[in-house]
């Protein structure tokens, strides 16, 4: 046998990607390796996602805008001036954006990636790719809004004259935790609203509810102390919403709160990465 | 070692079950919390030890059984079969868009799959934004696209449109478009379904050709397709499906003969005793089909003879209307004409078109005239719908094939073949212009 052919095939065996087709069975972890490989799908479907959203709009990105500068005005108007909510010293209209800022990327995150892979099923039935790539990418396109909303906060803050601080420096941090959240709970949302559609009618309710319930139109400082912890535990948008007033307007620091919200934000996104994982193989069947 | 090497597809009892009945799709989440709820009621009533899933065993259905076969490095090898013999299904397992339920299957090299050209355009965007998306789908790296760019655009012949949203495109335009990032596609093995159904037949003849070089080019490639012309001239080896398994594995031409002679024996007609076993559901099931000349079903009929296509089928749901059509194709599975019993497509309207059915068995005729097909095999394909003829009933492809016969009514002159699909007599005359040039 020729020594040197032999070589070369086994350079080529070494070369070439085998895939091994098996059913599949019990609980997987998520393959990093592979999602590493589809990066570029994930920029493309992402930035798909940018391109598409404000096409035949007439307002376009100003949209992006619009959505929490309205919702400042209302929550200024009835909470801030009607029903006096403490905003710890800080101008309502100020206190209710920094809060709304992250709020509204958490909202669109959630709300596009539990839908993300019921409406590209078609993608789901033709081609592979490592399914995550779906609400990953839904939650990662309405970070481009944030970007330009956050505009509008530097007008706010020259406006009611609180300049920047060092501390906004943090803001990259609480945004990453943000986004594990929004990762996190789209994994779950997204997988069993392939199987059950009324996910589709819940999240708008969820997301509703979720607003309350995290300290956007009032201060965490509202909540009783002792039932603080609990209140970070139960709700970790607690924490990332605390660390954004902190890091924009220097609240009180969100301290051990950030914490607890921490340890629950990977719980659920573990949780939810394997679930999606153990879901996965079905959803071309079941979308 | 080396053999290894020479195997780009191993696939080892693959096998595909699903679930069928009630509770396919998506249930709500109701659904799903009462049968939670109500499983260890069922449980404890049931005396057998088999799982639930195994007694209600009649809701599932292999789509794909105990199938095995080797794709040697450089072959192109066809998969063909009836609809719903399960071609499509071991190809979404070959693409990991499925997963099987047994088995096991090894793919060595870069898979690129087309189970459908177009796949993730957005209408929105532009043809050239369109371009990269789709590229990025199908799985090729940016700067491949990028390095490809000009060959794509110039192959679809959509140069002048390149930014243009797509929902300005033609239809046409689209699929040259969608069809020429799918051709430039170059992985190692390219698992294709029938995507060549759409676009124009000069388009289709040029996509072929392309396809044709990257399997010439050493690459291995899966196609899955009806249209036998296409598999036959590009590929080697077939193999026919049925009902999920193998029936044959060898020579294209050999595998295209015994898929087409399978129809019914070439008796000429296939038929079903009972509506139990017949194809159909609880609005219709399907009796019989089959070919009549001069009085007797005939597998084999005169090319001069004019013959009737019968088709017998019970009804079983009375107010109802039905619209029955046939596609009729030749060897190579070109469809010559698709017919039904519409006024408009009838010589003499059908009294039963537009009219309720009550229960019972109908039988639907249509005649195909003398002197009209070319002599060869050709295949039915029926379909029964509903008055709304997007709600199918019945879609049998290939369900019956019968042979035309050349008595000798043109071989009188000319002895050679008649290249073409059909063979009409039709009216020639010459005159004589003038006496002289």
């Amino acid at each position: 046998m020729n020594v040197g052919a032999s070589n070369t095939t086994q350079a080529d065996i070494a070369r070439e990607p085998v895939t091994i087709i098996r059913p599949p069975r019990g609980w997987m972890p998520i393959n990093l390796r592979e999602l590493w490989a589809y990066r570029e799908l994930l920029y493309f479907l992402t930035w798909r996602d940018i391109k598409v959203r404000y096409k035949q709009t007439l307002l376009g990105f100003a949209w992006a805008i619009l959505q929490p500068f309205f919702m400042m005005i209302v929550f200024t108007l009835f909470f801030g001036t009607l029903a006096n909510v403490p905003s710890e010293n800080i101008p309502y209209p100020l206190f209710s954006y920094a809060a709304l800022l992250p709020w509204t990327l958490f909202a669109e995150g959630i709300t596009r990636s539990s839908n993300s892979l019921v409406q590209e099923r078609n993608l789901l039935q033709k081609v592979y790719f490592p399914r995550l790539l779906m609400p990953l990418s839904s939650i990662l396109s309405p970070v481009v809004d944030f970007a330009i909303a956050f505009v509008v906060l530097f007008g706010l803050m020259l406006y009611f004259s609180y300049p920047p601080t060092i501390t906004m420096l943090w803001l990259p941090l609480f945004l990453l935790l943000e986004l594990i959240l929004a990762l996190g709970v789209g994994l779950w949302l997204s997988a069993i609203n392939v199987e059950y559609r009324d996910v589709r009618y819940a999240v708008p309710f969820l997301v509703q509810l979720w607003l309350f319930a995290s300290p956007v139109v009032y201060g965490t400082t509202f909540v009783p102390e002792r039932f603080r912890v609990a209140y970070g535990l139960i709700n970790p948008m607690v924490g990332i919403i605390d660390g954004f007033r902190w890091a924009i307007l220097g609240t009180e620091p969100p301290s051990y709160l950030l914490i607890a919200s921490a340890a629950i934000i990977m719980v659920i996104l573990i949780s939810g990465a394997f679930y999606f994982r153990r879901r996965e193989k079905a959803f071309a069947d079941v979308v | 070692m080396r053999i290894m090497n020479d195997i780009a597809i191993k696939v080892e009892n693959l096998g595909k079950l699903y679930r069928i009945g009630q509770t396919v799709g998506y249930k709500t989440l109701r659904e799903s919390l009462m049968s939670v709820a109500t499983t260890p009621l069922r449980r404890l009533r049931s005396t057998s030890h088999e799982p639930s899933a195994i007694s209600h065993q009649s809701n599932y259905i292999w789509a794909l059984k105990d199938v095995s076969f080797e794709v040697k490095r450089g072959e192109a090898v066809g998969i063909i079969g009836r609809n719903g013999s399960g071609k499509t299904t071991l190809l979404k397992i070959l693409c990991r868009i499925t997963a099987p339920t047994e088995g096991y299957a090894e793919i060595h090299g870069r898979v690129g799959s087309l189970l459908e050209v177009g796949t993730g355009f957005h209408p929105e965007l532009t043809g050239r934004e369109n371009v990269y998306l789709n590229g990025a789908v199908l799985g090729m790296k940016k700067a491949q696209v990028e390095h490809k760019f000009d060959e794509i655009v110039e192959f679809a012949g959509v140069e002048k449109f390149l930014d243009t949203p797509l929902k300005r495109y033609s239809s046409g335009m689209q699929v040259r478009l969608a069809f020429s990032i799918a051709a430039h596609l170059e992985p190692d093995i390219l698992l294709v379904d029938e995507v060549l159904a759409v676009g124009d037949a000069e388009f289709q003849k040029k996509c072929l050709g392309k396809m044709d070089d990257v399997a010439k080019g050493g690459r291995t490639v899966l196609f899955v397709s009806h249209n036998m012309a296409s598999v036959q001239n590009l590929c080697v080896r077939a193999i026919l499906l049925e009902s999920g398994q193998i029936n044959m594995e060898g020579s294209v031409s050999a595998v295209i003969d015994k898929y087409l002679g399978s129809g019914a024996g070439k008796t000429g007609e296939v038929c079903w005793a009972s509506p139990e076993v017949a194809p159909g559901d609880n609005r219709v099931r399907l009796k019989a089909v089959r070919v009549v000349s001069e009085g007797c079903v005939k597998g084999d009929v005169d090319i001069s003879k004019e013959f009737c296509i019968e088709i017998d089928y019970w009804n079983l749901q009375a107010d109802t209307q039905r619209v029955i059509s046939i596609h009729l194709l030749n060897s190579v599975g070109t469809c010559l004409l698709t017919s039904a019993n519409l006024p408009s497509a009838s010589l003499t309207p059908d009294p039963w078109y537009d009219r309720p059915y009550p229960h019972g068995l109908f039988r639907t005729s249509c005649t195909i005239p003398g002197m009209f097909l070319n002599e060869g095999l050709h295949s039915i394909s029926v379909f029964i719908t509903g008055s709304f003829l997007q709600d199918v009933i019945i879609d049998i492809r290939d369900i019956l094939t019968f042979n035309v016969q050349d008595t000798g009514m043109m071989r009188k002159e000319y002895t050679g073949t008649w290249i073409g699909a059909v063979r009409p007599q039709l009216d020639w005359r010459t005159v004589q212009l003038g006496e002289e040039n």
